[in-house]
């Protein structure tokens, strides 16, 4: 049970995590995910990095989507625009691989806003095909820029290295995936508590009353356009450096619906929904796959059989959520933590 | 008939200061396609004044607001804000003069906090960028802090509303979102505000409690408050200044107990107070409908 929490400051109210308990909670989270690739193999060790870069990604998503309410289709020609950024910088200048990233981003970034530029004038799903047409502009710049892209066969990059050391292996790149996830989620967990934060929720509940509070519509929604590409770019040039291999087919149109059904999932509009729903979206294949691999001892045909269903059951998943649960994931956490709080007391 | 105010009720009349009106309005007209919204509106609302504008529904008060705050773009007229022109400036360049103002059907952010709400008002005069607000450390929470004790202290204590700081605004009743929705007005820093019937649909008490605030936001802060309303009541309580609008003109302007008492506000606003005249102009109407049948 919750029982008090009597702060003596602003800031002490104002904090990402406000209780002894959440603080315990994170700090053994922060352990959890340092442990991990001391006793995770190589097989785990590769979905951490992947359930890493999408969350980025879908972070990402969700301050455009969820949190400025501009439903966007382009998140994965976004990744694309940095995931190619990175890899002609690491193939043809060879520049340090945090640098690449950042670059990465900033070009996704600019690539963003001129995607976003219409959103002043089209909302809801017109937006939403306006962003497709973009990205298949850019899939089709992705297929036919052969001197940069390298064309349909795409580009075949080296390792990123840290002072020589190549980092090849999933093991050596969750210390540069994790963390910059978690630094890019805990940035946008700041975001929402400052200024500019409000401003892109102020312009997703009602944009006309944001402009009478002095918040220009335009630079808002082309802000928040940057940022969510820019975290789009640096997830694509994580990926690239975890793939090595891209071509335009990496990054489909299908892949951007992978992201919005993410932070439809876990819940649009909160940041740990774009965590939850990145993670359960990755993860429960996975985890389907297991259950009918796990099976197999006992049906010797289990794979052939069940592979189709193990589809339709993500499906009806999704579905299920979206009946059952539609603020998502993070709505579900938050009855359980509520239940926690009033516990052994009856809500 | 006249419309009933009782005269120990008004207020001593105090001179008004003088310089330049807060806010001054000058033959403004609006038209949506061929209806004229506005007909050569002109007023002026002194500095540290409370001007009401009154007039029956339809009359273009709301249409005034929103011409006003920069919502419309008139046809004709200028609109002076403590003596310089703001006709070229969008709505929230006029924000940030300090031109606030509240809407008639509470347009809060109901997906947020009473703070944050109450926070998003002071948007406009804060600085800290994206990457600061990515880092928060250093500008973005010196900044966030400073606002955050202002609130505290200075607004949230003076409209009463500590307790429902960290509610939803979803969750609140009409009565308490019309205080937050002036809340966040004052959090913009406001020189002049425009209040759009903020007493609408509440009950005695707490239309008492807003009027004292509205007096409190005058007297203390210093603030022009400029306020559509249709409370008569409460319009006589606090004016210092009543104009009255019918269909899109002004017809008379004054001391609240001179336009209380003139004739034709009484017309625009209750009819004539002749029975038969109503009785004969339904009779017309009738009459012309089945003449035309």
């Amino acid at each position: 049970m919750r029982i008090g929490t009597a702060k003596t400051s602003y800031l002490a109210d104002e904090a990402l995590f406000d209780t002894a308990v959440q603080r315990r909670w994170m700090v053994a989270l922060l352990a959890a995910l340092v442990l991990f690739p001391l006793f995770a193999g190589p097989y785990w060790l590769y979905l951490g990095c992947l359930v890493a870069i999408n969350v980025a990604s879908a972070t990402g998503l969700n301050i455009l989507t969820g949190f400025t309410g501009l439903v966007s289709l382009g998140q994965a020609a976004f990744m694309g625009v940095g995931a190619y950024t990175v890899a002609w910088l690491e193939i043809n200048l060879g520049t340090p691989f945090l640098l690449n990233l950042i670059i990465g981003g900033c070009s996704a970034s600019l690539i963003g806003m001129v995607v976003g530029a219409p959103s002043l004038r089209v909302k809801g799903l017109y937006l939403a095909i306006a962003t497709i047409a973009a990205s298949v502009i850019l899939h089709f710049l992705f297929a036919n820029w052969t001197a940069v892209t390298g064309g349909a066969s795409g580009l075949t990059m080296p390792p990123a290295t840290f002072f020589g050391t190549p980092l090849d292996q999933p093991g050596k790149l969750y210390w540069v995936i994790m963390p910059i996830t978690v630094l890019m989620v805990l940035g946008a967990a700041n975001l929402f508590r400052t200024r500019v934060g409000r401003a892109f929720i102020a312009v997703r509940d009602r944009d006309i009353s944001a402009e009478v509070l002095g918040i220009p519509l335009l630079r808002t929604k082309l802000t928040s356009f940057a940022l969510s590409s820019f975290y789009a770019g640096v997830a694509g040039g994580m990926w690239a450096y975890f793939f090595r291999v891209i071509t335009p087919e990496s990054f489909p149109l299908v892949m951007s619906i992978f992201f919005l059904a993410a932070i439809i999932v876990g819940g649009m509009g909160t940041i740990l929904g774009g965590i939850l729903g990145a993670t359960f979206m990755t993860m429960v294949p996975e985890a389907l796959k297991l259950i009918v691999g796990g099976l197999s001892p006992w049906l010797p045909d289990a794979v052939a059989l069940l592979s189709p269903v193990r589809t339709i059951v993500f499906g009806a998943l999704i579905v299920g959520f979206l009946i059952f649960e539609p603020r998502g994931l993070a709505e579900a956490w938050r009855r359980l933590r509520r239940f926690f709080h009033l516990w052994p007391f009856k809500t | 008939m006249a419309i009933d105010v009782d005269p120990s009720r008004l207020l001593p009349e105090l001179p008004l200061p003088s310089g330049p009106p807060a806010l001054a309005v000058d033959g403004l007209m609006l038209f949506f396609g061929g209806l004229r919204v506005l007909n050569g509106v002109s007023f002026e609302a002194r500095e540290g004044s409370v001007t009401s504008i009154i007039g029956p529904n339809g009359a273009g008060k709301t249409s005034l607001f929103n011409t006003v705050s920069g919502f419309y773009k008139p046809a004709a007229g200028a609109i002076r804000f403590r003596g310089a022109s703001i006709d070229a400036l969008r709505a929230p360049a006029r924000a940030q003069l300090g031109l606030a103002r509240t809407f008639q059907n509470i347009s809060l952010f109901h997906g947020m906090t009473v703070l944050d709400n109450i926070k998003l008002g002071r948007h406009a005069h804060m600085k800290s960028g994206v990457l600061d607000a990515l880092w928060y450390r250093g500008r973005a929470r010196r900044e966030e802090m400073e606002l955050r004790r202002e609130i505290e202290e200075k607004i949230i204590d003076f409209l009463e509303i500590d307790h429902i700081r960290k509610a939803p605004v979803s969750a609140l009743s009409y009565g308490l979102r019309k205080r937050v929705e002036l809340a966040r007005a004052l959090a913009m820093r406001p020189k002049v505000l425009l209040l759009d019937e903020p007493v609408a649909g509440m009950n005695r008490e707490e239309t008492e409690d807003m009027a004292r605030f509205i007096l409190d936001v005058k007297e203390e802060w210093g603030v022009t408050v400029l306020m559509v309303e249709h409370d008569m009541g409460m319009v006589m309580d606090i004016s210092d200044h009543v104009v009255v609008l019918n269909f899109g003109q002004v017809i008379a302007s004054g001391k609240p107990r001179e336009v209380a008492a003139n004739p034709e506000v009484i017309a625009a606003y209750l009819g004539s107070g002749n029975v038969e005249d109503l009785r004969a102009r339904v009779r017309q109407g009738a009459q012309a409908k089945r003449g035309a049948v």
